[in-house]
């Protein structure tokens, strides 16, 4: 290292005035510093001091590894995570510069973090460190229980890794009560059968079978299979771990774009206020530079985001974006405040894979760039993940189906049948999944012997 | 104010039991995908040092994902039009800092050599250590050794050099003697006495006998068609490469055989088609024949192999049969493999099991191309076992 931890502490003083200055509101910080090495594997243990042992984190390992010998990729000049303290850890190779602004980034994080709806109602920062900590030692246990078993426990993870994003993708709405959606399907079937015009002829509808499970369509793969399905108690615990573990994630996911959007932003305006010598200042420049610079052909969130923030704080002044980083997650985010001139300031177009190659279909012109906004939306955070829900368990069988619900994009074949297969693993018994492909409505069957069928 | 922690440079690697456990299913991936590899064609002829690339599936983690006709939105430099091209490769966004953490396709490939596979092979077969130690055991006593030399022996063994250089010794003791005593020499005949002769000293020591011959007879009647000489074309090349671990030196010898058998080249062996009929026998006489000229059951090791497709014509069963016992007489092992039969016939190799007791026989059958690695599997358990 060629600078010391005291001259850190001078630089992070600065910092802290700055940013108290500018109003950012954050928990209390700590960094440590770490070399390259733990840093992949604090990347791949996505930042936990402790996690439940799965293979897929060594596999993340080595592939980080992979890439960063091979030069594929940077390591990142920090990882944070979300829990009060925050905690930061820093490379020790970076230069000095590069923890500053580091630094500085992690601030704009930690206020993020503590401001965002999403993450004041999805998380729970106090307990975080603790919930990973609990949920290892537990998962631990079951695999030194003789009678569980290694293998056993991985069975049950490889499945509820399959499906941990199929949960819901609401932050902070209340599930309703069974009571609650009883009422509600009668009392709309009562309006429907009262509200017939005379014009009309009649029509009998049938009553709603209010005995269905479930009762309306759930999105929430994880917590049904572990509400109705077979499970041992263990099992069902290790879908309620992943479950919760993936619910601590979810604003993360949703909040890409704004968050590194905000952090850069706040990096970018605290570095020019805390009197950078002239030799830092150029580097501050040029990794600022790195850092937000566009891809092409792809989407840099760190771009995108800061060019927003920048955007909204020149039409409507600086208050506007406080109040933006608490209210909006990135597809409300992008569908309030991208605008068209935005979109063809940052050039930004839409393609699509045609047979081999990957076509140009809009660009940022006067009637493709809300198709682009669209887009972008639609593909954002939790939007990527398919949606898929139950809509129905057999009640002779156990039978369940599932129903993609399909929006012009198709689920790729092959993963869509692995993962059903686990979801066998799970549910025991036959497994149906409707959706569309090549255009035609499809359903993908797995037997509760694991062989697969479409019809 | 902020909390530092400063570096502990000890190295604390957690992701150890991680990552063993998913090199642990790379490895049970590559197995498992070993049968597929095997069958296919391109590994034949290849060198042991040859480097296959195997995609190693199992790994990838499965989620529902979306596919083919799924938008993406991009960064450009405002240059692009409705209808571009923009490659088909596309990169990944991803910034500077590394943020970037997105599920792709896997994109694990690992090189495997030829010696790997066999080696995966031999795990695979699950023997016990001692089994191994086999391979190099093949002993004979057929060797002699000349160790040093005697006065006394039969003549055949006479060492020529050996006394030569005995009588010029005594000749230029004589020389000597006869300088001391102040006497000329004269230039008299100096002939060999019985005291010169000398014979190799001779003595009986085991050798490794490290001689193999593998015979690869394949039907290539009309009926072989081109996906069954593959399967037969990976069935013998692996045989081949793994009895080439256990002797120094390994000939190959190729027979085809349609009505008649002749021996061939490589090349011949594994891309000429012939029409006709089926005697099997007429392979196995061949086979007979070769060994009989050229390698002697007492100094080589001989390895029979032979792939058809089950069909033979009824009147040369009974011949078949006979020299299938002939060759087990001579050889270590005679496999039968029987590739893709159909099913409506009653296959040569119901004949060949009832007709050959021979311990040294063994017929294995090949149903579909998944069935390779098994097939392979139990012949060579059985080579190891006998071996």
């Amino acid at each position: 290292m060629e600078y010391t931890i005291k001259e850190l502490e001078k630089w992070n003083k600065n910092i802290e005035e700055v940013a108290i200055k500018f109003g950012l509101d954050y928990y209390n910080q700590e960094f440590e510093i770490i070399g390259y090495k733990d840093m992949i594997g604090y990347e791949a243990y996505v930042g936990m001091p402790s996690r439940y042992p799965h293979w897929s984190f060594g596999k993340a390992y080595e592939r980080n590894l992979m890439l960063y010998k091979f030069n594929l990729t940077g390591l990142p000049y920090e990882m944070v995570i979300n829990s009060n303290p925050c905690l930061a850890y820093l490379m020790k190779e970076n230069t000095l510069l590069l923890q500053i602004l580091t630094m500085a980034h992690v601030y704009g994080h930690n206020d993020f973090f503590k401001n965002n709806r999403l993450f004041k109602e999805g998380t729970s920062a106090d307990y975080t460190l603790e919930m990973f900590k609990r949920h290892g030692d537990l998962i631990r246990s079951y695999i030194n229980d003789p009678s569980i078993g290694y293998e056993s426990v991985e069975k049950i993870l490889n499945a509820a890794h399959a499906i941990k994003l199929q949960i819901s993708r609401n932050v902070g709405i209340k599930r309703l009560s069974e009571e609650d959606i009883k009422r509600e399907i009668l009392e709309e079937y009562k309006k429907k059968s009262e509200r017939r015009s005379d014009i009309e002829p009649i029509q009998k509808t049938d009553p709603p079978d209010v005995n269905k499970i479930p009762l309306q369509p759930e999105e929430d793969i994880m917590y049904f299979i572990s509400k109705y399905g077979e499970l041992t108690e263990w099992e069902r615990n290790i879908l309620d771990i992943v479950r919760e573990e993936t619910l601590y994630f979810i604003p993360q996911i949703e909040t890409k774009i704004m968050n590194e959007g905000w952090a850069s932003y706040w990096h970018y305006n605290i570095l020019k206020e805390i009197n950078l010598p002239s030799s830092l200042y150029l580097e501050f420049i040029k990794r600022h530079n790195d850092v937000i610079a566009p891809v092409r052909g792809g989407l840099n969130p760190y771009f995108l985001g800061f060019k927003m923030f920048e955007d909204i704080e020149k039409r409507y002044g600086r208050d506007k974006i406080f109040e933006v980083r608490s209210m909006e997650r990135d597809e409300s985010f992008i569908r309030r405040y991208l605008t068209q001139d935005l979109c063809s300031e940052l050039n930004l177009f839409e393609y699509m894979k045609r047979g081999n190659f990957y076509i140009i279909e809009e660009v940022s012109d006067e009637e493709g760039w809300e198709n682009i906004r669209n887009t972008l939306c639609n593909s954002c955070g939790m939007g990527m993940v398919p949606y898929i829900q139950v809509v129905d368990m057999s009640k002779k069988d156990k039978t369940l189906t599932l129903q993609h619900v399909y929006d012009g994009r198709e689920l790729n074949l092959e993963y869509a049948q692995a993962t059903v297969k686990h979801i066998v693993d799970l549910w025991g018994h036959t497994v149906i999944l409707n959706t569309k492909l090549d255009g035609k409505e499809t359903k993908i069957i797995c037997n509760e012997n694991k062989n697969l069928s479409r019809a | 104010m902020a909390i530092f922690k400063d570096y502990n440079p000890i190295d604390h690697d957690r992701s150890l039991e991680d990552r063993r456990r998913h090199k642990q299913l790379v490895e049970k991936s590559i197995k498992e995908n070993l049968g597929e590899i095997l069958s296919h064609e391109s590994i034949i002829g290849e060198s042991k040092d040859k480097k296959f690339k195997i995609p190693i599936r199992g790994l990838k983690e499965y989620q529902f994902i979306y596919g083919k006709n799924t938008p993406g939105i991009g960064s450009g430099d405002g240059s692009e039009k409705r209808g571009d091209r923009i490659g088909s490769d596309r990169q990944q966004g991803k910034g500077n800092t590394g943020a970037g953490n997105e599920e792709g396709e896997d994109i694990y490939e690992t090189e495997i050599t030829m010696e790997d596979v066999l080696e995966y092979l031999l795990n695979d077969l699950e023997l016990p250590n001692l089994d191994k130690k086999k391979f190099s055991e093949i002993l004979s006593d057929k060797s002699k050794k000349k160790l040093g030399y005697q006065r006394h022996s039969i003549r055949p063994r006479l060492a020529k050099k050996r006394t030569v250089i005995e009588k010029i010794k005594r000749k230029q003791g004589r020389k000597r003697a006869l300088k001391e005593f102040g006497l000329s020499e004269e230039n008299n005949r100096f002939p060999f006495k019985e005291d010169d002769l000398r014979y190799f000293k001779v003595k009986k020591k085991p050798r490794r006998e490290s001689n193999a011959v593998i015979l690869c007879i394949m039907d290539t009647s009309g009926s072989m068609d081109s996906t069954k000489k593959y399967l037969a074309r990976s069935f013998f090349f692996v045989l081949a490469n793994f009895i080439r671990m256990k002797y120094v030196n390994v000939e190959i010898v190729f027979i085809s055989h349609t009505t008649t058998a002749k021996e061939v080249n490589e090349n011949e062996f594994f891309h000429k088609v012939e029409s006709g009929g089926t005697y099997i026998s007429s392979g196995y006489l061949k086979a007979l024949e070769i060994i009989n000229e050229r390698y002697n059951p007492s100094y080589w090791n001989i390895y029979a192999f032979h792939a058809s497709d089950g069909e033979n014509w009824n009147e040369d069963n009974e011949r078949c049969i006979k020299a299938a016992n002939e060759l087990c007489q001579l050889c270590n092992m005679f496999g039968y493999v029987e590739i893709l039969p159909s099913y409506n016939t009653i296959s040569i190799k119901y004949r060949l099991i009832e007709g050959v007791t021979d311990k040294r026989f063994i017929a294995v059958t090949i149903r579909e191309k998944e069935e390779l690695w098994k097939a392979l599997k139990d012949m060579l358990k059985k080579e190891i076992r006998e071996g």
